[in-house]
């Protein structure tokens, strides 16, 4: 087992045509994942790199029974797709799309708690998920991760992949990793994604990256004590950062004082779970604990 | 995006919220000029900076004749304010004169998101002039809250709730929460803040004071308010990388960082302070890092004075390393960088991008890992 994504996911693409969308359909596709439709309104009939095009996402799911979708809409355009996917039945929805603005995501987020309980939303503003050897569904370079048994879930990109790097360098691999995003409102939080990890019998230890404010880590950290028996390790970055500043992601920053890495450093510390203060050693730590 | 109080108000007054009368002006003649139009004195004189607690920092003076508005503006207009909030202090190039206001009494009242369960939540409090954040340790219980929901929009019996717990008139100032809700959402802001809003000694209500600051990620749809933008209040440095697609923020340190990807360019500013340096700023040169963008952001970088090495930290992942190396070569043959510079690459083709490096010309060191690059950085930069 994984989480999210595996050999079975079948794929649609929304905003195929685009640049990115595109690039990263072929990669997706090169990496082994079945991506089995592309949406673009006013393309249908075309093909991708051998992928078919279709005008809306409900007659993508109808004639290729797709069942997660991975979004490259430009902002403007982006929680549009998102509601399209969920309508058409879609039940895992990755949107990659940097920029959307809060006010367009607060009432999607809602409709989906409401009329689609069972459908889960990564990101946006997110790399996406991978479980190694199965199935990329994201931006990620699909090579540096490794098939086994720790379970990555991130808020930053790069992060993921320094930390995937390190620790299949030293020999250790991941289940699955998930990179939930760095906007203020997104969909799964760290919490459901360590629940996930949680159950799934293949995921040994659990590896969380976050960064400074909002208060997901600390949300994780509460579950954590009182739910997750595996060894769970965290890294938090942003310790050097400056309050009231925004520091790349839209919800990296600190304000009202909250969300410092220090208070989220202490939560996850009493929480039980090992926090790593060196970033260049997070593989070398995990691999001295568990091996 | 930030905007100052006489904009906030600008923008306010068009949903008929109740602002005192007022002008900003550039200069003193400006400013006689707004105290003519105005009808006499007194009047109060507000310094205009993108920080708070102007007021005990000297920021904010009421006038009673064109001889103390001329002292006054002459004393502030050009000059660096610093306060509790912005210690490295702003600079004063506007002031908004308005009609001074009888107060009775002060309150507090802002709009923005609570990202714990991703809805507006307004607070308000009979505190008014104290900072949120010094409320919220001190006297929490002080804070009234009521979060909106997303589909209804702010209810009138939440209004009203609030006007009864504030021990205000309700049909005045619930009026003035609904509308402050409106311009929140037309106005795609990420923080509406009134501290103080007043009730005055003839029973009115007044904004006295306004905060909007506008989401990013939604100019794009208010072009209007972006060309609002007063790039005085933002350090030269960061404005000159906001053009190149540069995600750039200064700090106080000596060693200059150059990284691909937010989460990797915190993580280096930790890594330095961890090795017993002090970064010298954010920067995420994003995942593309072309040659144009590798060589504005070199010039950006050494144009700090206070950089005394480069530490550039990149993960090559989709873009491979040996693209990365060449777009470094290119770009440092550009700009003639000629503090050391360390590099550590990592990733998609390592091996032929570390050659390329090498094999350069270029004095270059070269680092194992994150750590090592640190090291390395700090100890050349004594």
């Amino acid at each position: 087992m994984s989480i999210l994504v595996n050999k079975d996911t079948k794929v649609v693409v929304q905003g195929i045509t685009g640049k990115e969308g595109s690039f990263h359909a072929i990669q997706c596709k090169n990496y082994g994942t079945q991506v089995v439709a592309g949406v673009t309104p006013g393309k249908e009939g075309i093909d991708v790199d051998g992928i078919p095009v279709f005008n809306t996402v409900e007659n993508a799911v109808k004639n290729t029974k797709a069942n997660c979708s991975l979004i490259f809409v430009p902002p403007p355009f982006a929680a549009d797709a998102i509601v399209e996917a969920a309508d058409a039945g879609i039940e895992l929805i990755i949107c990659i799309t940097e920029g959307i603005p809060v006010k367009d995501m607060i009432p999607v987020k809602y409709y989906l708690k409401k009329n689609y309980p069972n459908t889960k939303l990564i990101g946006p503003n997110c790399p996406g998920a991978i479980t190694p050897d199965e199935a990329k569904v994201g931006i990620m370079p699909g090579h540096i991760f490794k098939k086994g048994n720790v379970g990555i879930v991130s808020r930053s990109g790069t992060l993921t992949y320094e930390a995937a790097f390190q620790l299949s360098n030293l020999g250790i691999g991941q289940s699955s990793a998930i990179g939930i995003g760095g906007d203020p409102v997104h969909g799964l939080s760290h919490k459901d994604v360590i629940a996930l990890f949680n159950e799934d019998e293949e995921t040994k230890a659990i590896l969380m990256i976050g960064e400074i404010g909002g208060t997901s880590e600390e949300e994780a950290a509460e579950y954590i004590a009182s739910n997750v028996k595996k060894p769970v390790f965290a890294y938090i970055a942003g310790i050097t950062a400056p309050p009231g500043k925004r520091m790349g992601h839209a919800g990296a920053i600190i304000s009202g004082g909250k969300g410092t890495a220090d208070s989220k450093m202490k939560a996850l510390k009493e929480a039980g779970v090992t926090v790593i203060e060196n970033p260049a050693f997070i593989g070398k730590v995990i691999a001295d604990a568990i091996s | 995006m930030k905007l100052h109080e006489h904009q906030s108000k600008e923008l306010l007054k068009k949903y008929g919220l109740p602002i005192p009368e007022g002008y900003a002006a550039f200069n003193i003649k400006e400013a006689k000029e707004a105290a003519q139009a105005l009808g006499g004195y007194p009047l109060v004189v507000k310094a205009q900076i993108h920080c708070g607690a102007r007021g005990k920092a000297g920021g904010v003076k009421i006038v009673k004749s064109d001889e103390e508005l001329e002292i006054f503006s002459e004393s502030i207009l050009g000059k660096v304010l610093k306060t509790v909030q912005c210690p490295s202090g702003k600079l004063v190039s506007r002031l908004l004169i308005e009609k001074a206001t009888p107060i009775e009494k002060e309150f507090y009242l802002s709009i923005t998101l609570d990202r714990s369960n991703s809805k507006i939540l307004v607070m308000a409090s009979k505190e008014g002039g104290m900072e949120i954040e010094e409320l919220s340790k001190e006297k929490p219980d002080a804070i009234i809250k009521e979060y909106v929901d997303p589909a209804l929009g702010i209810m009138p019996y939440q209004a009203r709730k609030l006007s009864f717990e504030l021990g205000l008139n309700p049909s005045l100032f619930g009026k003035i929460v609904t509308k402050l809700y409106q311009a929140y959402m037309d106005l795609d802001a990420s923080l509406v803040e009134i501290n103080p809003l007043v009730l005055t000694k003839d029973g009115n209500i007044v904004l006295l004071d306004a905060k909007i600051e506008i989401d990013d990620n939604a100019a794009f749809r208010h072009k209007d308010i972006e060309e609002l933008e007063d790039i005085t209040q933002i350090d030269p440095l960061e404005v000159e990388a906001k053009k190149y697609g540069l995600n750039y923020i200064k700090l106080d340190g000596n060693i200059g960082c150059m990284v691909n990807g937010a989460g990797l360019a915190m993580t280096t500013m930790d890594i330095i302070k961890l090795a017993g340096g002090a970064p010298a700023n954010f920067l995420d040169v994003g995942g593309g890092a072309s040659v144009e963008q590798i060589s504005n952001a070199f010039r950006i970088l050494t144009s700090d004075e206070n950089v005394k090495a480069v530490f550039i930290n990149i993960f090559g992942g989709i873009l491979r390393c040996d693209r990365l190396a060449q777009g470094l070569i290119e770009a440092a043959k550009i700009v003639n960088v000629k503090i050391p510079v360390v590099v550590r690459l990592e990733g998609t083709n390592v091996e032929e991008g570390r050659k390329l490096l090498k094999e350069s010309g270029l004095n270059f060191e070269s680092a194992l890992d994150m750590w090592d690059g640190a090291q390395k950085a700090i100890k050349l930069a004594q």
